[in-house]
């Protein structure tokens, strides 16, 4: 605790500087109680830590159509030193000339419409430990991507030279698989392994309310196959495995006025079998229901042709979410979500509430949680792993 | 050839559009196509503007006088073919937690908006509904139908009188939302008679009580064309808050094109 006060007065201290110099980012102390007794001792029922990320950016030249933008993030976890991790979010250069867009370096994309499950966002892998449930916090992809935009609709093509792994907690590390996975004995079927070259390709164009996406991928399966398997010091863990694969897929939404109508999914090619995966839904939004504040339905499901494994938590499940804004000076909102799977019963559920304190501060309270899962479900391994979560983000 | 030059000159500015019409409104016994013809004169003051580059910071005052701020950039593009509304894209800067948010629109004239908001700290453009035209705009006292595009098109008119505002002298005006989903019955408007810019207007809500009023003032011209006003007042009557725009650096004729305003172009927004 005494390390954390220390550490909290030195960042802060940075981020003062860090104004001046023109940078911008936050630092954000978090602590987490598990309500539920753990399933190895190793495991703890509260847990500290302190996220910190920091954002250059520099542009220059004629009409400021070059820059550089860097991105570095770091956590530091009082339990698990996998969660204890570093990133370089983003380091990379762009160019722009009249209709074509260059980017080299390290960057993010983001591919897809619906709220619940990222089905077609593949270019960035995700970085689980930061956010295993959403899966909307990426690790940096090092990538040389080329855009144009047409009147006939935007194109992307992207080189993809290296891969990232997924990240993963240790055995001290909550939320946590009962058996833990375990990254030195990560496999590629690739002989090439991480330095397999990808590639992407991508469409997109708007007509009037409809919004689509048509992409392409191949190269390293950014989710792994987990296989059982002995760590150096003989204890049973999962073992990632990455396969090569080849991907479709597409992503639609119509915006007509408070409702929209979103569609994604893709065909995937691994190992020799072919499987699906397609989610959708509707949203809607109930404005200025009462104090100027708006309330979001959103309604989505998600269907897996491989049925009940553990790579894909979502194979017959249905999402229910409201969202309710305030429309306050604090940007107050409240939401909660449920999740239920169609076959096991097996429910998921998170509420989170946040608003802003004085200028430079976000506060935010989590819940995670899970009911009645049972064991042949893919989320049984995780559903002693409910938490409640509170953190105060500093932003500079 | 001097004589001839200076009735050149006269001769210009007699078939002047908008000193013509300026001259010949329709008379206050037919108020609808009056109150129309000064929102016209207004309308066509502007044209030609092109695009534009601007800052605008948003002080929110709370009814216990407490403020905080947001800051924004602005781009602009006007589109003149009939029937398009203006285009915008604006970037957060301030508040921090939402710094480099964005939203792009393209507001058309008879069908909704089409609006995109991109979320910088997962890089997603996400296509939004943009019904919410009643709504606020990010706590403050503007609803997100006091920013868009002021278009013609988009009220029916009523010439009430003519009166002193301050040293000027405005015609007095009210419009009544024809699009969907407004906030407001009617608002009432105050348009100066010599440089046709709007000066205050009173919004009165769907009870038909007067809700706000916005009070625009140090216009400045630019490009010797433009007027702007740098400072804009909102007061809520009913609630005791307040909300006032500061413009700065205005810009016009930056060589912005459709292409800036694009959902792609969105993921380069700073």
């Amino acid at each position: 605790m005494k390390h954390l006060s220390v550490l909290a007065v030195l960042l802060l201290g940075t981020a003062a500087q860090a104004d001046e110099l023109g940078l911008r980012g936050s630092i954000t102390p978090e602590i987490r109680y598990f309500p539920q007794s753990a399933s190895n001792s190793r495991q703890d029922s509260t847990d500290i830590s302190v996220a910190g990320e920091v954002t250059g950016k520099y542009f220059f030249g004629e009409n400021n159509s070059q820059s550089i933008v860097v991105t570095p993030f770091a956590r530091w976890d009082q339990r698990d030193h996998r969660r204890s991790h570093y990133d370089l979010r983003e380091a990379r250069y762009g160019i722009i000339m009249g209709d074509w867009e260059l980017r080299a370096g390290i960057d993010k994309v983001f591919w897809g419409v619906t709220e619940a499950v990222h089905l077609v966002d593949i270019v960035n892998q995700v970085d689980a430990i930061e956010d295993p449930v959403k899966q909307e916090v990426r690790l940096g992809q090092p990538m040389l991507r080329l855009r144009t935009t047409q009147d006939f609709g935007t194109f992307d093509v992207f080189v993809l030279p290296y891969f990232r792994e997924r990240t993963y907690p240790s055995a001290d590390g909550r939320p946590g698989t009962d058996i833990p996975v375990d990254t030195h004995l990560t496999s590629y079927e690739s002989r090439r392994g991480e330095n397999h070259v990808d590639g992407a390709a991508r469409y997109s164009n708007s007509f009037g309310d409809v919004d689509f996406g048509l992409s392409y991928f191949q190269g390293t399966g950014r989710d792994p196959v987990l296989q059982p398997a002995l760590s150096s010091s003989g204890d049973l863990v999962l073992a990632p495995l990455y396969p090569q694969i080849k991907q479709g897929s597409f992503d639609a939404q119509a915006t007509k006025g408070a409702w929209l109508y979103k569609a994604e999914g893709y065909w995937r090619d691994e190992l020799d079998t072919q499987y699906e995966a397609i989610t959708g839904g509707i949203e809607y939004t109930f404005y200025g229901i009462a104090d100027g504040s708006d309330l979001g339905l959103v309604v989505e499901y998600a269907l897996d042709s491989r049925g009940l494994v553990a790579r894909a938590p979502y194979e017959d499940d249905g999402f229910v979410a409201l969202r309710w804004t305030a429309n306050d000076e604090a940007s107050t909102t409240l939401l909660g979500g449920a999740v239920v799977d169609a076959k096991t019963g097996a429910t998921g559920f998170r509420l989170k509430g946040e608003r802003r304190m004085s200028d430079d501060y976000l506060v935010s309270l989590e819940a995670y949680g899970f009911a009645g899962v049972p064991p042949r479900d893919p989320v049984y391994n995780i559903a002693d792993d409910g938490y409640v979560q509170f953190r105060v983000a500093r932003f500079f | 050839m001097g004589r001839l030059s200076v009735f050149a000159c006269l001769l210009v500015l007699a078939l002047s559009p908008v000193a013509a019409k300026a001259d010949t409104l329709p008379p206050a016994t037919d108020p609808a196509a009056r109150g129309l013809a000064i929102a016209t004169t207004s309308d066509a003051r502007d044209k030609g503007w092109g695009d534009a580059k601007a800052d605008m910071k948003m002080v929110l005052t709370n009814a216990s006088g407490e403020t905080s701020e947001r800051a924004l950039q602005f781009l602009m593009l006007e589109r003149p073919e009939a029937g398009s509304g203006n285009w915008s894209l604006m970037t957060f800067d301030r508040p921090r937690d939402i710094e480099g948010t964005a939203l792009l629109t393209h507001s058309s004239l008879k069908d909704a908006d089409d609006q995109w908001l991109y979320l910088p700290a997962i890089k997603r453009v996400k296509r939004i509904s943009s019904s919410n035209k009643a709504g606020a705009f990010v706590g403050s006292e503007f609803a997100f139908e006091d920013f868009s595009t002021q278009q013609v098109e988009k009220f029916s008119y009523k010439w009430l009188k003519d009166e002193p505002c301050g040293t000027l002298t405005c015609h007095v005006i009210e419009r009544t939302p024809t699009y969907e989903a407004s906030g407001y019955t009617r608002e009432i408007v105050w348009i100066d008679a010599s440089d046709f810019q709007l000066r205050k207007i009173d919004y009165y809500d769907r009870k038909d009580t007067l809700i706000k009023t916005l009070t625009l003032s140090d216009y400045k011209l630019y490009e010797g064309k433009f007027w702007r006003p740098l400072a804009l007042d909102m007061a809520n009557h009913e609630s005791g808050k307040a909300t006032k725009l500061v413009w700065t650096a205005y810009q016009f004729h930056t060589g912005l094109n459709k292409a800036d305003f694009t959902p792609a172009a969105l993921e380069r927004a700073r």
